[in-house]
């Protein structure tokens, strides 16, 4: 544990190398394809492009929040309470909330163009709201005071009520009131109403944002193993040094 | 009924003794009727203030009456668990080998009853500020929804209260964590609530469905919250 405590330790190893790279090559081609390859749609125009940033932020913040709560459900469960689950929790909540804040923001940009809004009252938009500020006070439960283990416990324990929180958000806006664009891509009748290169450049988007979300998460949970470790070293320390001044007068 | 361990306490005893013990704290300090009963109504005038049409006051009413219910839950919850965690009353509870599910029972049910009077006293005030009318018909959906209602902001009033116990900055956490988890309870409530003032013509059959609405998230979080509850305020 002690040679972590180098200020030179690196975060990345072959692996993550490889993800970030791959990430680079996919997000560079999603860049070019998505500004200057893909067609106009004839209705949106070229406000369409938000569309390959707005979508794939939308999957991967979900994505992470599902982790999230994988993770936490994983802590609670496994009989060594395995401080693992809990860094891979609290980074993926933390990637997660960044792109809901992308999600949110495309989406209200996108809303401008189209709907001449940048917010409707919709049931989606208002659920994805509503998750962001939740995720915001999981992240602020992770920062309250007291040991690694409370900080795992409590953060567990309220990214598995965010689960039953947000269906519950969801349905009640549903019954609040609904307008929102049907979806297109996973429409139930698996019919998919796009253009090939922009299908294409879609799921390249969701590949790549993918990507990046593993290459963040792999280095913030070993950054938060970091600070674990050099927060013990700290103390360690403090209590060498007060040894070292010799027996209380 | 046996609890988790061997104290010969039952869950019971547990839940009433909590329950008078919280109410007990009220009758002598007397903080829901001399500092948040006036509050709740300040609260209530000054949204009259603000929006300054009877025509719109008697429309939103439902969801004034429940935002000033929401706003004065965070005050109770906090103040509860403030005088919990003085002197280490709460550590002493959790090392005391009682169940701890009994005793989110029993602050809830203890957090209920002052919502409740909180809420009688709030729509008084707002049949007599605001000028809503209410039927017969409209004051049964009213109770329904009075009682669903509370039950569930209790339950997850205690459950986030225990989390944000002894914690610094608990005042500004609580809000961000709580009114989330609320906001069916705000929707169903203030649509059900309206439905029985008959606000903006609406009908009082309409309030039933959100009465669905209010149980289940009343069920889920009772149900959570009693699960949960021990590991929450856990050390």
């Amino acid at each position: 544990m002690s040679q972590v405590s180098q200020e030179t330790s690196p975060t990345g190893t072959r692996a993550t190398q490889a993800i970030g790279v791959l990430a680079l090559a996919v997000m560079a081609w999603v860049v070019a394809s998505g500004l200057l390859l893909t067609p106009q749609d004839v209705v949106q125009g070229e406000s369409v492009r938000i569309m390959y940033v707005h979508v794939p932020s939308a999957w991967i913040a979900y994505l992470a929040f599902v982790f999230t709560a994988v993770a936490s459900a994983g802590w609670l469960i496994s009989k060594k309470h395995s401080m693992g689950f809990d860094r891979f929790a609290g980074a993926s909540a933390e990637v997660g909330v960044m792109f809901m804040a992308i999600t949110l923001i495309t989406g209200s940009l996108w809303g401008r163009l189209t709907w001449g809004e940048f917010w409707q009252w919709d049931p989606r938009l208002t659920t994805t709201a509503f998750l962001f500020v939740t995720y915001i006070g999981y992240l602020a439960v992770r920062r309250l005071e007291g040991s690694v283990e409370q900080r795992a416990r409590r953060s567990a324990v309220v990214a598995l009520l965010a689960v039953l929180e947000i269906p519950l958000v969801h349905f009640s806006v549903v019954l609040w009131r609904s307008l929102h664009q049907g979806a297109t891509v996973l429409n139930p009748n698996g019919d998919v109403k796009m253009d090939d290169l922009m299908l294409f450049t879609l799921f390249s988007g969701v590949v790549g944002f993918t990507l990046v979300f593993i290459w963040l998460v792999l280095h913030r949970q070993r950054t938060m193993l970091l600070v674990d470790v050099a927060d013990n070293q700290g103390l360690d320390l403090a209590i060498v040094a007060r040894r070292a001044e010799g027996p209380a007068n | 009924m046996k609890n988790s361990l061997d104290t010969g306490v039952t869950k019971g005893k547990v839940v009433t003794a909590v329950l008078s013990k919280d109410l007990k704290i009220e009758m002598r300090s007397r903080v829901v009727t001399n500092q948040v009963l006036p509050f709740a109504g300040l609260v209530m005038v000054m949204f009259a203030f603000a929006l300054d049409n009877d025509d719109v006051l008697q429309r939103v009413a439902g969801g004034l009456v429940w935002l000033a219910t929401l706003f004065s839950l965070f005050i109770i919850v906090q103040r509860s668990f403030a005088i919990d965690t003085q002197d280490g009353a709460l550590d002493s509870l959790r090392v005391a080998g009682i169940d701890l599910s009994a005793v989110f029972f029993g602050k809830a049910i203890a957090l209920a009853l002052k919502l409740i009077a909180l809420e009688i006293v709030l729509i008084c005030g707002a049949v007599l500020l605001y000028r809503v009318d209410l039927t017969a018909s409209g004051l049964v959906l009213l109770v329904t929804c009075v009682l669903c209602a509370t039950s569930g902001l209790a339950f997850v009033g205690i459950l986030y209260g225990g989390l944000t116990a002894g914690a610094k900055g608990r005042e500004t956490l609580l809000p961000l964590l709580l009114l989330p988890v609320v906001a069916p309870v705000l929707i169903a409530a203030t649509r059900a609530t309206e439905a029985a003032f008959g606000s903006g013509g609406a009908q009082t059959s309409e309030g039933w469905a959100w009465i669905g609405l209010l149980t289940v998230f009343t069920a889920v979080f009772g149900v959570s919250g009693s699960l949960a509850f021990g590991s929450l305020i856990d050390e």
